[in-house]
Formats: C-alpha cells, sequence, structure tokens
C-alpha cells in the first residue's frame, strides 16, 4: 500500500525521491544551553534551600507525622470531602433549576448563586459559626403558624456543622455554574433525541446528557476541589482544627513558625498532587469513546472513519 | 401484512399550522397516512417539510389543527370534556412507539453502538438486557454492522453512523418511523448503503414517513409521494404521477433540477 503512493505522490520529474522516514532532528546548541543554565540554577536553589537552617528541616521532619497535625489533616480532608459532595449534590440541583422554564426555580437558583458568589468565604462562615446571635432558636414552623420542633442555636451550629454549611454552600454556588457550562455544552440533538425516544426528563438527564458533560465539568471541578482543600484553611478562624489550625496551634507553643508552615506546605501539596492523578483517571475514563482506536477496526482504519466522521 | 392491520390511518394531521415567532411554517396541512404505508414528503428548503415530522411526534408543539398517531392525540388529552396539555412525561409516554432517524444521525457518543440500540429497550420498555441484546444484534445483521457492537460512533464512517441509529430506531419495535433527511448528511458515496437499508425496511411493511431530497428514493421505495412548497401540500399521489409527470408548476421546476 505505501510503496504505491510513494511513487505516485512524487510531483513529475524534478526532486529526486527521499525518504522522510530517514529524516532526523538537527542538532541544536542553543536548547542545550539553555537545559544546562536552567538545571544549575535549579540545583543552586534547590541547595540553598536545603542548607538555610532557618528553614529548620530537622523539625519539619520530626512534626511531620505528629499526631496533632495528622488529626488536623483528617480534619481537613473530611470537610472537602464532605463539604464537596454536599457542594456538587446542591450545585447540581440548582444548575437544572436555573436552566427550567420554570421561573420559581431560575429565580431561586440565580438569587442563591448570586448571593453566594458575591460574598467572601471567610465572612459567610462567620455568620454560620454566629449564628445563634442573630437567631437563638431554629424552628422548623408553618409561615405564621405554630412551630413544629425547636432546637437551641448553639447546640445545632457547632464549629463542625457551620464549617461544613459554610463550604458547602458556597461550593454549591460554584458548582451550578460549572455543572450548567457542561449541561449547555451537551449538543441540544441529543435532548431532542432522548425526547424523540421516549425518555422522561430525569432518565435523559441521567443517562444521555450528564455523562456527555462530564467532560466539561471534570477539569474546573478538579479544581473547585483544589481550591476547596485550600479553602478548609479558612476554618482555622472558627476554632475548627484543621491542618492549618493544628500547625498554627503548635508553632503558638515552639515559635518554630516556618517549619510548621512547611510541614502543612507540603501536606497541601501532596494532596493536591494525588488529587491531580485521580483527576487525570478520571477525565480519561469521561473521555474513552474519543480514542480513535476502535475495538473491533484496526487503528489505520479508525482514524479514517474519524475523518470521514467529523465533517 | 397490511390486510392484517386495522384500515384507520395511522397518522392524522388536519389543518396543521404551526409557526416560530412572526414565521408561519406550516400554513394548513392535512394528511392521513395508512398503517404499511411508505410516505415521501420532498419539497424546497424551507418549504416546511422537517418541521411537519417533527410536530408529528411533537418535537414541535403545533399552534392550530390537530395531529393524532395511532388514535392518540400527541401532546394532549382529553380530560372532562377539555383538551388539556400533557406533561413532559405524558408526551415521552405517547412517543415512545414512535421510531426517529435524524439528519445528524445523534447516536449517543459515550455509548458503545449495542449500548445505544438497547438503551431504549431495557430502560422504557423494560426489555431484559439479554433480550434486548439478541434483538440489537440481530438489528446490526440487518444493518449490516454486526462486527461493530463494540465501537462507539465516532470510530464510524457516517453511513455507518446512519444506519446504527435505523437500527436503533428500529429497536423499540416502532408502529411508525420518522426520517428527517438521512442522508443529507452523508458522503455522496455513503447514501447508497443508507437508502438500501431503508428500501429494505419499506418492503417489509413499515410504516414510514420520509423526508428527503432523493428523489431516486422516493420513486423506488414510496408507496405515496407527498410535494410540499411554502408551508404547503402542493400536490400529493403515487410516485409515478407526483415524480413522473407533475402538474403543480412548483413540483415542476422542483423536479426539473434533479434531472
Amino acid at each position: 500500500m505505501s510503496g504505491l503512493h510513494l511513487t505516485s505522490a512524487s510531483p513529475a520529474g524534478d526532486a529526486p525521491f527521499r525518504d522522510v522516514a530517514t529524516a532526523h532532528a538537527p542538532f541544536r546548541l542553543g536548547r542545550l544551553i539553555l537545559w544546562v543554565a536552567i538545571v544549575l540554577v535549579a540545583v543552586d536553589f534547590a541547595w540553598i534551600v536545603a542548607h538555610n537552617e532557618n528553614f529548620g528541616w530537622p523539625v519539619v521532619a520530626a512534626y511531620f507525622f505528629n499526631p496533632t497535625v495528622i488529626s488536623g489533616l483528617y480534619v481537613s480532608l473530611g470537610l472537602t470531602v464532605v463539604a464537596m459532595a454536599l457542594g456538587t449534590v446542591l450545585g447540581l440541583g440548582l444548575a437544572i433549576a436555573r436552566m427550567s422554564k420554570d421561573r420559581l426555580a431560575t429565580s431561586f437558583a440565580a438569587l442563591f448563586i448570586w448571593f453566594f458568589r458575591g460574598t467572601p468565604l471567610l465572612v459567610q462562615l462567620i455568620f454560620w459559626y454566629n449564628l445563634s446571635t442573630l437567631f437563638p432558636q431554629l424552628s422548623i414552623a408553618i409561615p405564621f403558624g405554630p412551630t413544629l420542633a425547636s432546637w437551641d442555636t448553639n447546640s445545632v451550629i457547632t464549629p463542625m456543622t457551620a464549617a461544613i454549611v459554610g463550604l458547602a454552600l458556597n461550593e454549591a454556588a460554584y458548582m451550578a455554574e460549572i455543572i450548567r457550562g457542561g449541561l449547555l455544552s451537551v449538543d441540544r440533538g441529543q435532548t431532542e433525541t432522548a425526547e424523540a425516544f421516549g425518555m422522561t426528563r430525569a432518565r435523559a438527564l441521567w443517562r444521555i446528557i450528564i455523562p456527555q458533560a462530564m467532560r466539561s465539568i471534570v477539569p474546573p471541578t478538579g479544581n473547585q476541589l483544589i481550591s476547596m482543600i485550600k479553602a478548609t484553611s479558612l476554618v482555622s478562624v472558627i476554632a475548627m482544627a484543621d491542618l492549618l489550625y493544628s500547625v498554627q496551634s503548635i508553632y503558638n507553643r515552639t515559635f518554630e513558625i516556618i517549619p510548621m508552615l512547611l510541614v502543612a506546605v507540603i501536606w497541601y501539596l501532596l494532596i493536591t498532587s494525588i488529587l491531580n492523578v485521580g483527576q487525570s483517571y478520571i477525565e480519561a475514563y469521561y473521555g474513552r469513546s474519543d480514542r480513535r482506536t476502535g475495538t473491533a477496526e484496526k487503528p489505520v482504519l479508525a482514524g479514517a472513519a474519524v475523518q470521514e466522521a467529523s465533517h | 401484512m397490511n390486510a392484517v392491520q386495522s384500515m384507520n390511518p395511522l397518522v392524522q394531521a388536519r389543518d396543521v399550522h404551526k409557526s416560530f415567532d412572526e414565521l408561519e411554517v406550516l400554513k394548513g396541512i392535512d394528511l392521513d397516512i395508512m398503517p404499511g404505508e411508505v410516505v415521501v414528503i420532498l419539497g424546497p428548503s424551507g418549504s416546511g417539510k422537517s418541521t411537519l415530522l417533527r410536530c408529528i411526534n411533537h418535537l414541535e408543539a403545533i399552534n392550530k389543527g390537530f395531529i393524532a398517531v395511532d388514535g392518540q392525540q400527541i401532546g394532549y388529552r382529553l380530560r372532562n370534556g377539555q383538551l388539556e396539555k400533557l406533561s413532559a412525561n405524558g408526551i415521552a409516554r405517547q412517543r415512545r412507539n414512535i421510531g426517529m432517524v435524524f439528519q445528524q444521525f445523534n447516536l449517543y457518543p459515550h455509548m458503545t453502538v449495542l449500548q445505544n440500540i438497547i438503551e431504549a429497550p431495557v430502560g422504557i420498555h423494560g426489555e431484559s438486557r439479554q433480550e434486548a441484546t439478541q434483538n440489537a444484534l440481530k438489528l446490526l445483521e440487518r444493518v449490516g454492522l454486526s462486527e461493530k457492537a463494540a465501537s462507539y460512533p465516532r470510530q464510524l464512517s457516517g453511513g455507518q453512523q446512519q444506519r446504527v441509529a435505523i437500527a436503533r430506531a428500529l429497536a423499540i419495535k416502532p408502529k411508525l418511523m420518522l426520517f428527517d433527511e438521512p442522508t443529507s448528511a452523508l458522503d455522496p458515496e455513503l447514501v447508497g448503503e443508507v437508502l438500501a437499508t431503508m428500501r429494505d425496511l419499506a418492503k417489509q411493511g413499515l410504516t414510514m414517513i420520509v423526508v428527503t431530497h432523493e428523489i431516486g428514493f422516493a420513486r423506488e421505495a414510496a408507496d405515496r409521494v407527498v410535494f410540499m412548497d411554502g408551508g404547503k401540500i402542493v400536490e400529493m399521489g403515487a410516485p409515478e404521477d407526483v415524480i413522473g409527470n407533475p402538474q403543480h408548476p412548483r413540483t415542476k421546476a422542483f423536479l426539473s433540477r434533479f434531472l
């Protein structure tokens, strides 16, 4: 097959036949010098950091697996998982509400998103934590009617619940927009096809639209998750013993501020690195239908088919 | 096969009007389609033929008139003698026996060919996965794509995708099949394979409404040809009459371009 192409591809009578398969990349001195220079600077920087005693690396090592630090780490991770899960579910609901034709649902979702995106998370957290000064009692009641159940606000809103509610509601507002963007990215024809086949709205969303929307939802959600891990450090202001709060409580005693912050920094970096790997697996999963090689076809044929199919 | 079925029309359309904002696309369509009949709708772009097709399964709501499929008025129900709009899920239930094939194929890109075909039978019609899979493999054989069951749509050519889309629509055992310009998005050399599949279905007594520009297909496979222009049915009859000996000047002008 290739032989046929080679003979017929050569233009009439001029350039001699030289197979590109024998071509090699030229050696570039400039690139090599750049590489050497950058590696030198990097090594030098690493050496300076490692030998600067103010970083206190032995202290970092000593406290890295300190029980207080580890329990703080668990709190940060737990908060992230719970707030992210609640935020995503709520965000999905808000996204669907915002895209619906129902005026009541759209207005509610728009108002929610407007408020929670428009105010700083730190302020929201402090508000939730101090909810009891606004409403000393929390009640379930019929509007303007009798009270069905009532609780003391201080017993309901602990630092933990304030942190979860604050982070989750804020996250929901952002996730709503991310999910809405994802749902909008799916071709209109898909919704129409699902409708034509007699699927209910819910089924079409769950089976057809959301799986396709995931491709554009996952990358910004990865961003959000990483932001969320770092945002959990804000809860240290409401006396929640997260990772940052734990290292702070240690350096308030030992005054080893920089080494203890380094402990936290390295833990945050470790977690986000693991999440990055997880994200790339999830993206590969939702991109599986995009792979060019078919299970039943040879790669070359599949490539040709893709080109045909794409116009 | 036709004789066994009832002699009531499967599709009834009466004085159907449809507007998009100011633009009136359908200006009073009357059309009856009998069970087993293959009707091809021809007409220039913008004549309203695709819109009519989409009104039949209520993908578009009509503004005036009446459309019923298999005796059911699509999109509405009678309650205490009053006509009431159905909910989205109510309409979904009415559409379950109507298959549709789209110009852009609209296969579900995240599912394999087999998953595409069994989605509606398993998820909506309550067939067992095993039963649906067996049926799907038979349908794939019928459209000549048995070896593609595990492929994803993107790995198929346009013609193959459209044949899968036809198999997917057949999998719900439809009483009525709607084809919305099924070959318009295909490269010329791929049109033939799709038309061959459709001709095959026409012979087997499936009720089909086909919107197309393929005059050859209309001549060979149609029981009746409907020619539309400017939102109205201009001419209607056997293919040898409408295509072979058109009466209306608009039909003549349209067909002359294909000679």
